[in-house]
């Protein structure tokens, strides 16, 4: 009886918890609503199962819980039943996925007018490139990386020379524009994580990943590493800081004295 | 073994296999420490791998003590934190859980449940502990070398774990972990292989293999799993341990290192990755196999029913451990590969929930219309039933390559897998032990320490576990040494973070009861006698308890039926073991 007690009240614990517990997710500040969309229909089908289950045990507990007298009925196989029971459980499965594979074709497809930006992981900072008034990101390699070229940019490329180099410092997104992020590291594995983007990915030193968003909401949110990149780890943060259109232009027309070109001209 | 020829009555005729072929000890030595008797090395085995258990819970403790009270423990630095979580991890995971459930149980009960003598491999049986004790020696070495263990986290990934700015990473703590790593796959491959031809060829008359209870089907799929798992580890141990040492790059691109290019190029992360996965995401399963098939047989003995679904049951089994093999890639949605893998391997793993839900479903489905004694093993059962569900459930939400996008690197995640991987193999481990113990040394545990050992574990682990998502959920990400200075992070949290630290330190010391426990009932257990459960599995039927090297005394037994004849209608007793004739009565296997 007392089992049984628990059981249920693991399970009607477990749902209040849910829906009264003040940790839940951050407010969202790009387009991945689809992906917080995902995760409810995600916890109400399991949410769903979690209790029945559970319920079900407590159940059998009540009823079936020893008594003298009492036997067991013999029963090897239910050939329907599990029939039915397969069944139900590939369509809740089905009811999951088939969203999750939707949203992740979008997650991965870069709409065509997204702005190339870089994003680059070294223990223990992040550091930033925004194309210049070209649109256009120069090329970079590991291989490049000096004190006075900390991100490797190939200096021969043409449109690296207006390419604005942020370097430790803050993130700045216009507001409702797509955003293709460039992901690279020149030492160990990092991964760039902002909550209220819900997007992430790893940086891997040697390759080039991507995840692409459109920033919603002006505000300043902090990035935090996701990776565990060595002892200094937790300290990777930077902010990141969504403006409107207007304010973005304008803190990058001063920036236009930070250029890759003048930071890297001899005798600078 | 030598093939014995089966007399007229279908019994092995005791003539003809004297001594059968084992080779008997001769002195306490080759008796208790160089044994060849499976059953002691299992004993071993077990001892061992719970020893290590107390070390890494110890190193749990450490961890929460940082994270639930940040700064106070002056002796906890960021070094510490890294070494102690990563240590924490590859102990349970390899030392502990496959240990455990393969070298201990598997050792004990495979030739007891199917009737053999023992392992067909005794010696290279031996040699199996004393390399995983040599392995645990070297990895517990590397808290005493220069710089302490490795800090790379349980998942070694390079470049970051043989670079500087991790612990242990240029210095002897990457090397120990491993060359430790290393011995541990050298030995398991000879208990492994052990385990795997014993179940296929050392079955006793009438064992067909649709007759085996589920505990020798899971670790007989477990440990097939891990001789094709293990190999990608080690590979990978070899190619670092190369990077490392000889200056190789199989994982180094080029790179530089606390601002100083290094002089490597062309060698992919991502390669170590995929090794390590490829061993990794089986892993999971070798240690969820043992504890599926011997839950069914909790289940099962102490519901006094059949298993529901016997046949579902084993090839359910096998689909999972098919399946397991082709979903290593979750655990790198936003590792920085190929994105388009993201659709197979999110498909190839919400799949996998089909054939475990099937599992979960027979085994509520037996509890229905059962007649269920509330003993400790069942206790840890039903447990079990509730940590799985929930842990397999928010694997529904990992697996979703989408849904993984934010969750990953959460304490979502950490929450995920100590309750799935965790906490349900382990009160698994619990139930079992409270299950067998009296066969192995002839005493009852006590069931009072046992109760109260079952309420706090399940309800502590519970509470430490199913808050965590909440945390990981807000965005909190895991492998912080420190949170909180987080903007988005509430006092609140931190406050619940105290609460789970206070949980943890509650539930690590209720397992002092369990250690008193299985001492004390050594000396002053309630004799057993040889079947104190009724069970109908052949381990029970053993002439004597414990059973001595041999097992079975001149005669090995025959096998006329299934192993969950409980409660046959008609039948005099409410169960029947499964060496018991078919009486004048027709049978009523229906599973053969």
């Amino acid at each position: 009886m007392a089992v049984a007690l628990i059981l249920i009240l693991i399970a009607v614990g477990s749902v209040l918890f849910h829906v009264v517990s003040p940790w839940w997710w951050t407010p969202i500040a790009s387009n991945w609503s689809y992906i917080d969309d995902t995760i409810i229909i995600t916890f109400w089908i399991t949410g769903i199962v979690f209790v029945a289950v559970v319920l079900f045990v407590a159940y059998c507990v009540y009823r079936f819980r020893h008594k003298d007298g009492q036997r067991a009925t013999y029963e090897p196989e239910n050939k329907r039943l599990e029939t039915w029971l397969t069944a139900v459980t590939a369509l809740g499965v089905i009811a999951m996925l088939t969203p999750g594979l939707f949203v992740w074709n979008r997650f991965i497809t870069v709409p065509d007018d997204a702005t190339d930006i870089e994003i680059v992981g070294q223990q223990w900072q992040w550091s930033y490139r925004l194309p210049g008034a070209d649109g256009k990101l120069g090329s970079s390699d590991t291989r490049n990386v000096s004190t006075d070229n900390p991100l490797g940019i190939n200096r021969d490329d043409p449109n690296s020379q207006d390419d604005v180099v942020v370097e430790g410092g803050e993130l700045r997104l216009p507001i409702g524009k797509p955003v293709k992020a460039l992901l690279r590291s020149i030492d160990v594995l990092h991964n760039f994580y902002v909550p209220e983007f819900r997007a992430k990915m790893d940086m891997v030193p040697g390759q080039v990943s991507y995840f692409w968003l459109t920033p919603t909401r002006t505000g300043t949110f902090e990035v935090l590493c996701a990776e565990l990149c060595g002892v200094g780890h937790p300290q990777m943060r930077g902010t990141v800081m969504v403006q409107t259109e207007a304010e973005y232009q304008a803190w990058l027309g001063e920036q236009s004295k930070k250029t890759f070109a003048r930071l890297s001209a001899p005798g600078n | 073994m030598v093939d014995v020829p089966l007399g007229s009555a279908g019994a092995v005729p005791p003539a003809d296999v004297e001594d059968m072929s084992l080779y008997h000890p001769h002195s306490w030595v080759t008796k208790y420490v160089f044994s060849q008797d499976a059953k002691v090395i299992a004993v071993q085995y077990s001892i061992t791998a719970l020893g290590v258990g107390l070390v890494a819970l110890v190193l749990s403790w450490l961890m929460r003590l940082q994270l639930g009270f940040p700064g106070v423990f002056s002796f906890i630095d960021a070094n510490a934190y890294y070494q102690f979580i990563t240590m924490h991890g590859m102990m349970m995971v390899v030392y502990v859980l496959t240990a455990l459930f393969l070298g201990g149980f598997g050792n004990y009960l495979i030739p007891l449940m199917i009737g053999a003598r023992d392992m067909v491999f005794p010696y290279a049986n031996m040699l199996s502990f004393w390399f995983y004790l040599l392995a645990v020696v070297v990895l517990v070495a590397s808290f005493f070398v220069p710089g302490g263990p490795t800090g790379a986290g349980w998942t070694l990934y390079p470049p970051q774990a043989i670079t500087s700015g991790t612990p242990g990473g240029q210095e002897w703590g990457i090397i120990l972990m491993l060359v430790s790593l290393m011995i541990f796959i050298v030995g398991f491959t000879m208990g492994g292989l052990n385990y795997v031809v014993t179940v296929l060829q050392a079955r006793t008359k009438g064992m067909t293999l649709m007759r085996m209870p589920l505990t020798v089907w899971g670790i007989f799929t477990a440990s097939f799993m891990a001789l094709l798992a293990f190999p990608a580890l080690f590979v990978g141990a070899v190619m670092m341990l190369f990077d490392r040492l000889l200056g190789t790059s199989f994982f180094m691109p080029a790179m530089v290192e606390m601002g100083q290019p290094l002089e490597r190029s062309g060698g992919s992360p991502l390669l170590f990755q995929h090794l390590f996965w490829f061993f990794g995401h089986p892993e999971v399963y070798i240690v969820a196999l043992p504890a599926f098939g011997i839950v069914s047989d909790l289940i099962s003995t102490h519901a006094r029913r059949n298993i529901f679904g016997y046949r579902m049951m084993v090839w359910a089994l096998l689909a999972i451990g098919a399946l397991s093999f082709i979903v290593w890639a979750h655990h790198m949605y936003v590792s920085g590969m190929n994105p388009y893998f993201g659709f197979f391997f999110a498909t190839t793993t919400l799949i996998i929930a089909i054939p475990t839900a099937i599992k979960v479903y027979n085994w509520i489905l037996t509890l229905w219309r059962g007649d269920i004694h509330l003993t400790v093993p069942m206790l840890f059962a039903l447990a079990f039933i509730v940590t799985f569900v929930n842990g397999g459930l928010t694997g529904l939400f990992l697996g979703n390559v989408v849904v993984d996008v934010p969750l990953s690197d959460t304490m979502f995640v950490v929450a995920h897998f100590h309750m799935v991987m965790g906490v349900a193999p382990i009160l698994v481990i619990f139930g079992a032990i409270y299950h067998w113990y009296p066969k192995v040394t002839g005493r009852m545990l006590d069931d009072t320490l046992g109760k109260l050992h079952f309420w706090v574990t399940f309800l502590g682990a519970y509470a430490i576990f199913f808050p965590m998502h909440y945390i990981g959920l807000m965005g909190m990400p895991r492998r912080y040494y420190d949170s909180t200075d987080i903007a988005f992070v509430p006092p609140s949290a931190h406050t619940l973070n105290a609460f789970i630290t206070i949980m943890a330190l509650v539930v690590g010391a209720v397992q002092l009861v369990f250690v008193f426990n299985l001492v004390w009932s050594l000396v002053r257990g309630k004799p057993a006698g040889g079947n104190p459960w009724r069970a109908a599995t052949l381990e029970w039927q053993t002439p004597e308890t414990p059973p001595p090297h041999g097992n079975w005394g001149r005669e090995q037994p025959v096998v006329y039926r299934w192993a969950y004849d409980y409660s046959v209608p008609g039948a005099a007793q409410d169960f029947i073991p499964q060496n018991e004739p078919a009486a004048a009565r027709a049978s009523l296997e229906t599973v053969s």
